[in-house]
């Protein structure tokens, strides 16, 4: 496979030759276990047993009163997030491939948790890079991570946020390949990794679409998500990409917003859309949550965006803080900073019946929501 | 026959001094690192060297300009580039080649760019001790001039002790691969480089000879000889 040939002109494994041979292996496993039926039952018993799925789909009346706007509960998944669909799915991958130590990178700590989760479950070495930034902005979550038996490494260089924790799991896989797999948390990476996360997170769209035919009898107008690196996104639109007439919108951070404002470039091992300056060099990316606050995103994503497919708007600090401020007086949810993107920009569409992806819950985010707010 | 010595400097104002001390302490090739911002393959010592130069104003047409002066002052090393793939996203990948031969590179090594990718691009390629022997010979087949043989499953930067993959792959790649083999990453110290020169064709220095640039060309020239005097 060439670089070119994943997404259109995005993918690719732009990574250290060291890497090359585990990434064939993954392929290879991965191809393997896509005809594996004992494999998916294996993980559809997890989903069900562990992780709580199939998560409900729960109309908000109040927060959007003039439309039929539905929730995908993502927030009701064992450790408040879709991220744990990934990270069983991986571990179960990991298992087969013969690795005993996981690694991983986390930014607001919700798939550092996952993989924390996961790896107790089944009494894997964990270690998780995180920056020191986002360390001091979610405590509770460092705290989950050890309390599990992971190893958090602190990353105290550059923006000490996602972006240097990600190289650092990927340096720390390139020193420990044999024996480590890199349970990377969202569709980003060298291939053949979007791929896999897409098709473990595609769960939440294919349920989604059988949940609303149930409910309305129709398709959505319109399926909106947030954009960070792009999982929880890929995962909801993958059920409708198929259904012409379904609206799909994908909501970035506006200081984050690597397909709003990007550019072609190559991070992480991956030609995609990412924040950098015209020399290549990559920016510094801002957003209140820090899920979001990353300078690329999957290469999927920039493909669906130049094909025309998908819609990249942007929400704001503030308009994300109303959103998580109004859903949680008017339904009783708080949500995840990261899904109030997606909710600020999903009550203002034309559209009529919308189903928004509500990828986690906002524990996490209370001290911070709650000091911009008051 | 002597052994080929590689070292490795951050482009910046002093490059060329610095490239004509470590040819004077016995340097054979010189490479010259374009920072990137994010460098998945080094270690501490190059990827704070890299922030280093970003915060000096050393972007792709500074570090075109360092090579050019760098090969003003020495007309007859070879001089090559080592970046990653973001920069020649960015620059355009022929243009870049274009302008770092223009500029007087003699080749160049993307570390993010592994054998098979844009094989059109010439360029020096490097080999692991996880390469199967089907990619060692894909590298040797696409290399230009020599091969780089990374000596460990990890980032740049000194190690304690040689390699105990090196012997095992240089044994691999000579049966496959007919092209020079230069060994490096962790190698810092004239005992590993007597050791490493023992199995392969030459070596290559990169986060010591930079910790040795850090106190001036006089320092560099003196590690560099230290090198020199055992291989």
């Amino acid at each position: 496979m060439t670089a070119a040939t994943e997404f259109g002109a995005y993918g690719g494994r732009y990574v250290p030759e060291t890497l090359i041979p585990a990434l064939d292996d993954l392929t290879s496993k991965w191809s393997e276990l896509q005809r594996d039926e004992s494999f998916r039952a294996e993980l559809n018993e997890l989903l069900t047993t562990y992780a709580g799925r199939p998560t409900p789909l729960t109309r908000a009346e109040r927060f959007a009163p003039d439309k039929r706007l539905y929730l995908k509960r993502e927030d009701l998944l064992h450790t408040g997030a879709h991220k744990v669909n990934n990270a069983l799915g991986q571990i179960v991958l990991a298992r087969r491939l013969g690795k005993h130590r996981i690694v991983a990178e986390t930014g607001a700590g919700q798939h550092g948790v996952a993989t924390a989760t996961v790896c107790a479950r089944f009494g894997l070495e964990c270690v998780v890079y995180m920056g020191e930034e986002d360390m001091r902005r979610q405590q509770p979550n460092v705290e989950r991570m050890r309390l599990m038996g992971a190893t958090v490494m602190p990353v105290d260089f550059g923006t000490k946020t996602l972006k240097e924790a990600t190289s650092e799991a990927i340096r720390d896989w390139i020193a420990n390949v044999g024996t480590t797999h890199y349970l990377i948390g969202s569709c980003v990476g060298p291939a053949p990794y979007p791929e896999i996360v897409r098709e473990l997170q595609r769960v939440i769209g294919d349920e989604a679409r059988e949940q609303i035919l149930a409910a309305e009898g129709r398709l959505p107008e319109a399926v909106v998500a947030c954009v960070g690196g792009g999982s929880n996104a890929i995962g909801i639109f993958y059920g409708f990409l198929d259904d012409e007439d379904v609206r799909i919108v994908g909501v970035e951070a506006a200081g984050a917003a690597s397909l709003g404002t990007g550019r072609a470039g190559v991070l992480h091992g991956a030609r995609s859309s990412v924040l950098a300056d015209e020399d290549g060099q990559i920016a510094d990316a801002h957003s209140i949550s820090a899920g979001l606050d990353y300078p690329g995103v999957g290469p999927e994503h920039a493909y669906l965006r130049d094909i025309g497919r998908v819609e990249y708007v942007g929400a704001t600090d503030a308009e994300a803080l109303a959103a998580f401020r109004d859903l949680a007086r008017t339904e009783g949810i708080i949500p995840a900073l990261e899904p109030s993107h997606a909710l600020a920009r999903a009550r203002e569409l034309e559209e009529e019946l919308i189903l928004v992806g509500l990828s986690g819950r906002g524990d996490k985010d209370l001290a911070e929501a709650l000091r911009h707010l008051t | 026959m002597s052994k080929a010595l590689v070292v490795y400097l951050m482009a910046g104002p002093d490059t060329p001094d610095l490239a004509h001390a470590a040819v004077d302490g016995g340097a054979d090739t010189v490479e010259i690192g374009f920072p990137f911002s994010d460098p998945l393959a080094d270690g501490p010592v190059i990827r704070r060297a890299a922030e280093r130069a970003l915060a000096q104003g050393m972007r792709t047409r500074q570090c075109l300009d360092v090579l050019a002066r760098t090969r003003e002052r020495l007309p007859g090393t070879p001089l090559i580039p080592m970046t990653y793939s973001s920069l020649l996203e960015a620059y355009g990948w022929e243009r870049f080649a274009e302008d770092v031969a223009a500029s007087g590179g003699s080749s160049m090594i993307v570390a993010d760019l592994p054998a098979g990718e844009r094989p059109s691009l010439r360029r020096v390629q490097l080999v692991a001790p996880t390469s199967t022997d089907e990619r060692i010979a894909l590298a040797g087949a696409e290399t230009d001039g020599w091969l780089y043989l990374v000596t460990i499953a990890g980032t740049t930067g000194a190690r304690g002790e040689l390699s105990p993959a090196l012997p095992g792959l240089v044994e691999r790649t000579r049966r496959l691969v007919d092209a020079p083999l230069y060994a490096g990453f962790g190698i810092s110290t004239p005992a590993h480089a007597r050791a490493a020169t023992e199995l392969a064709d030459g070596i290559v220095v990169g986060s010591a000879a930079l910790e040795a640039a850090e106190d001036g060309p006089e320092a560099l020239r003196d590690f560099v000889a230290s090198l020199r005097a055992v291989i």
